[in-house]
């Protein structure tokens, strides 16, 4: 599990919020220098003339120059291209320019309360980080194949995200870019009028759909009408063109419905772009309520193979993500992906011989130390 | 922890609506429910009884189900309307294409003499039986004039192939003219194989002919329901049919069986002669009572009720072949299904409704005439005119298109407002026969009651869903159901 969020263990300089692009190129000219913070590694001189200098705790002199911080152990895997917000010594990670998972947090705020929410919602006035998710967007070289938008829900943003995903779509024309969202904002037609309105050639919204039965998923979700909302959501989006992906979070409150869903999908929704079936996440509000999520995925295995196997039938394309390979199906693992953040990817004793760790979707690090399946089986 | 509630408390409350459903008893206790989009579930006569009453018990398994399959809804539930919608729109979706398939009969001339065919002639004389050039040119005509992007054309006899140079007039012409047109066109030629040569299949090859033929079961029946001189249609058809695949490949030929009094008892050994010789399905079919069918008393060779016996029969045999192992559809069983499985129409033109008669296929006759269906044709060869829509000599596309004769047909057989469909629960797997009710009943919506049509349609839906209590024959069925 990588560090994304920190404290200096030093800094000097301006307490306003800054995005810095890193570099470590101590040749680079001079004309370009004053808005890159300079990365330093090892304890060697400082070159002249950056906008800000990320130090490791152990460099010796003063910096030439105001804005300086010495970086905790745990950011060291910043590297050339990387982009951090610096906030009165509060470091964040923004962008990794070398990783395909980096997903941009527009607010903590969130219609829905789902009982096994990876990232609680908060109810705060946070409008500055989608401010800061523009200037991001300026920051980000074009050639990023992939970019994410996450929340709490982005859709509550209202104009802020239209206005964001235009910005996107001018700024970085070839970069494929997935929104998550729960869906119930697109059920205005206005809303979804503006956002397909950007016509933005590479976009997808993940949308999660936990049950067909409307008030269990409106349990889940902790939220009356967010079924309803949802699959108009769905419905108007894809009138208007766009691409959705419906998620479905693999828990005990989804897993005796998966059958009566993936039928519900087939025959309501078989005209979506793609069924994101996930093996769930134990941090957040999963952890605060274990007992009522948990359910060893060997245990759903039948399931999970029935309901890829209907969704086949049906030709909605499928796809098993954050889920060990070992714990499905023969045929559920033709499906599996390896997509674990690779900031949240980690493996557990029982994997140290497993011959197949290179194909596997693998664990949320939260589930490598909360809680996992006893009926791990390595490949060997 | 408590800011979260528990389920109960997302449960609905209030009265629930009841949305459009139909039900059909299957026996004493179980009640098959479908709704507007084709989806079934069986319930309990007292739980169907419970639900009309609006009584249903909202946390049970039971209102889940209905709720979540467009059964019923919540006052609130505006999702369930957009749906069940955009279901009835996509099953419906077809009629803006108008007629796909058009028929040329290219000779009435056959060199079989099959008891139940109801149109062939044994004769030589060319010039009376086989279509012209210049019919065919007013048929192509009439042809580009259909709007449907995708077009087939079958050509029909008699045995098309004694008149083999017409076919490849009608081909040559048809893709000339396509070079402005552009359509997705499809050929197929419905043969027995007796007369294939090298120089025919060299053809098809070309431009991508299919063949849809004819095989009845082993050599014995199958020569006895087809006779012609020398009594070898079955040898014939084997040789051609791999001398076919040899060039076409092992796909461009498909066969149909039709069932006579003397299929009734071999079931499974017709499968096998499918089986053997490489085709990877059936598609069983029912007798029509029209031509020497009706005359030589074939027709009264059997009734709905036997034939529905031999059919579930013989589909069991074919289950137990892919529960063996071998991938082996029944097809009259997979365009059913598709209907009982999802909302796209698999566009067969005897199961639609409204009718496929005219507006999904047409035909044109080798004299010219121009008729609503196949079975429309055949009613004519018994002198039975009633649905000749007019003749490409004579009229032009408006006129047979808006022919009183298709007009009235097509909106009197309406099964969405006919007495007896409109509250059956097969309606959305069924379809509308006006010609086979003209032919049996006198007019084009018929008896439902005493329709044999209906009958074999409810019986073959009761096998299907008795059959799919079985898990294994729920997930065959459905991959039948979604790969036709």
């Amino acid at each position: 599990m990588l560090t994304l969020n920190g404290k200096a263990l030093a800094w000097g300089g301006s307490a306003e919020r800054t995005l810095w692009k890193l570099t470590s190129n101590p040749a680079l000219p001079v004309v370009l220098r004053e808005k890159m913070a300079f990365l330093q590694r090892g304890n060697g001189p400082l070159p002249q003339g950056f906008g800000a200098y990320i130090l490791p705790p152990e460099q010796q002199g003063i910096p030439p120059c105001a804005h300086w911080l010495h970086l905790p152990p745990d950011f060291a895997y910043l590297a050339e291209g990387d982009i951090i917000s610096v906030n009165a010594g509060r470091i964040r990670t923004l962008w990794r320019q070398n990783s395909p998972h980096n997903a941009v947090l527009l607010t903590e705020r969130c219609d829905n309360n789902c009982v096994m929410c990876s990232q609680p919602p908060k109810n705060i006035e946070d409008h500055w980080l989608v401010a800061e998710a523009m200037d991001l967007v300026r920051m980000i070289p074009p050639s990023a194949p992939v970019l994410g938008f996450t929340g709490g829900e982005p859709a509550l943003l209202g104009q802020r995200l239209i206005d964001l995903l235009a910005l996107t779509r001018a700024r970085l024309p070839t970069t494929a870019v997935h929104l998550l969202s729960n869906g119930r904002g697109f059920a205005d037609p206005a809303f979804s009028d503006a956002y397909a309105a950007i016509q933005h050639p590479d976009l997808m919204v993940g949308i999660p759909l936990y049950a067909a039965d409307p008030a269990q998923h409106d349990y889940i979700v902790q939220a009356r009408g967010a079924f309803d909302q949802t699959v108009r959501g769905i419905l108007a989006l894809k009138e208007r063109g766009q691409r959705v992906e419906v998620r479905v979070v693999l828990h005990r409150q989804t897993i005796e419905g998966l059958p009566a869903l993936a039928q519900f999908i087939a025959r309501n929704l078989q005209f979506i772009d793609q069924v994101a079936l996930m093996g769930l996440e134990v941090t957040g509000f999963a952890r605060a309520n274990l007992d009522q999520v948990w359910i060893d995925p060997a245990d759903y295995r039948p399931t999970l193979e029935n309901a890829v196997a209907l969704l086949r039938d049906y030709q909605v394309p499928v796809r098993i993500y954050n889920h060990p390979l070992c714990l499905l199906g023969e045929m559920a693992a033709q499906y599996s992906v390896k997509s674990i953040s690779d900031w949240k990817n980690e493996y557990v004793a029982e994997c140290a011989a497993c011959t197949r760790r290179q194909d596997c979707g693998g664990f949320f690090s939260s589930g490598a130390r909360y809680r996992y399946s006893p009926s791990l089986r390595p490949f060997l | 922890m408590t800011r979260f509630l528990p389920a109960e408390d997302y449960l609905p409350s209030g009265r629930y609506e009841l949305l459009p459903f139909r039900f059909e008893r299957l026996d004493d206790e179980r009640v098959l429910l479908s709704n507007m989009a084709g989806e079934a579930l069986t319930v309990s006569s007292a739980d169907l009884t419970t639900l009309v009453n609006g009584d249903l018990d909202r946390s049970g398994a039971l209102f889940s189900r209905l709720r979540a399959n467009h059964f019923l809804r919540q006052p609130e539930d505006r999702a369930a309307l957009e749906l069940l919608a955009l279901k009835l729109r996509t099953r419906y979706a077809r009629l803006r294409d108008f007629t796909s398939l058009h028929l040329f009969v290219v000779t009435l001339r056959c060199d079989h003499a099959c008891r139940y065919c109801q149109v062939s002639r044994q004769s030589a004389d060319r010039a009376s039986f086989d279509m012209s050039r210049e019919t065919a040119d007013r048929a192509i005509d009439l042809l580009f004039r259909s709007p449907n992007q995708a077009l087939k054309v079958e050509f029909q006899g008699g045995e098309p192939l004694l008149n083999f140079d017409l076919i490849r007039y009608v081909v040559l012409s048809i893709t000339e003219r396509n070079r402005q047109h552009k359509r997705d066109i499809q050929f197929v030629i419905t043969t027995t194989l007796s007369l294939i040569s090298d120089d025919t299949l060299a053809f098809c090859r070309e431009h991508r002919i299919f063949l849809s033929a004819s095989l009845d079961g082993p050599e014995d029946l199958h020569n006895a329901n087809r006779p012609r001189p020398g009594a070898d249609s079955h040898a014939r058809f084997v040789a051609g049919l791999e001398k076919a695949r040899d060039v076409l490949g092992p796909e461009a030929v498909s066969a149909l069986m039709t069932t006579t009094a003397a299929s009734l008892q071999r079931g499974p050994g017709i499968v096998d002669e499918y089986l053997r010789l490489g085709f990877h399905g059936i598609f069983l079919r029912h007798l029509s009572p029209y031509g020497f069918a009706l005359k030589t008393q074939s027709y009264q060779g059997y009734d709905t009720a036997r034939w529905l016996e031999f059919y579930e029969e013989t589909l069991t045999y074919i289950i137990d072949l892919n529960r063996s192992g071998v991938r082996f559809t029944e097809q009259h069983a997979a365009i059913i299904l598709r209907k009982m499985f999802s909302c796209h129409d698999p566009g067969y033109v005897d199961l639609m409704n409204p009718s496929g008669a005219g507006i999904a296929a047409i035909v044109f006759n080798y004299d010219g005439g121009v008729f609503a269906s196949d079975e429309s044709r055949m009613l004519m060869e018994m002198g039975d005119d009633t649905f000749r829509l007019g003749s490409v000599h004579e009229h032009g596309y408006d006129e047979i298109f808006s022919a009183p004769a298709l007009l009235s047909a097509l909106e009197d057989s309406f099964t969405l407002s006919a007495p007896m469909c409109a509250d059956c629960a097969c309606e959305p797997w069924c379809g509308a026969d006006p010609v086979y009710h003209h032919a049996r009943h006198g007019d084009p919506l018929g008896r439902k009651a005493e329709s044999g049509f209906c009958q074999r349609m409810k019986g073959m839906t009761r096998i299907f869903v008795k059959a799919m209590e079985d898990p294994f024959v729920a997930a065959l069925f459905r991959r039948w159901a979604l790969s036709c």
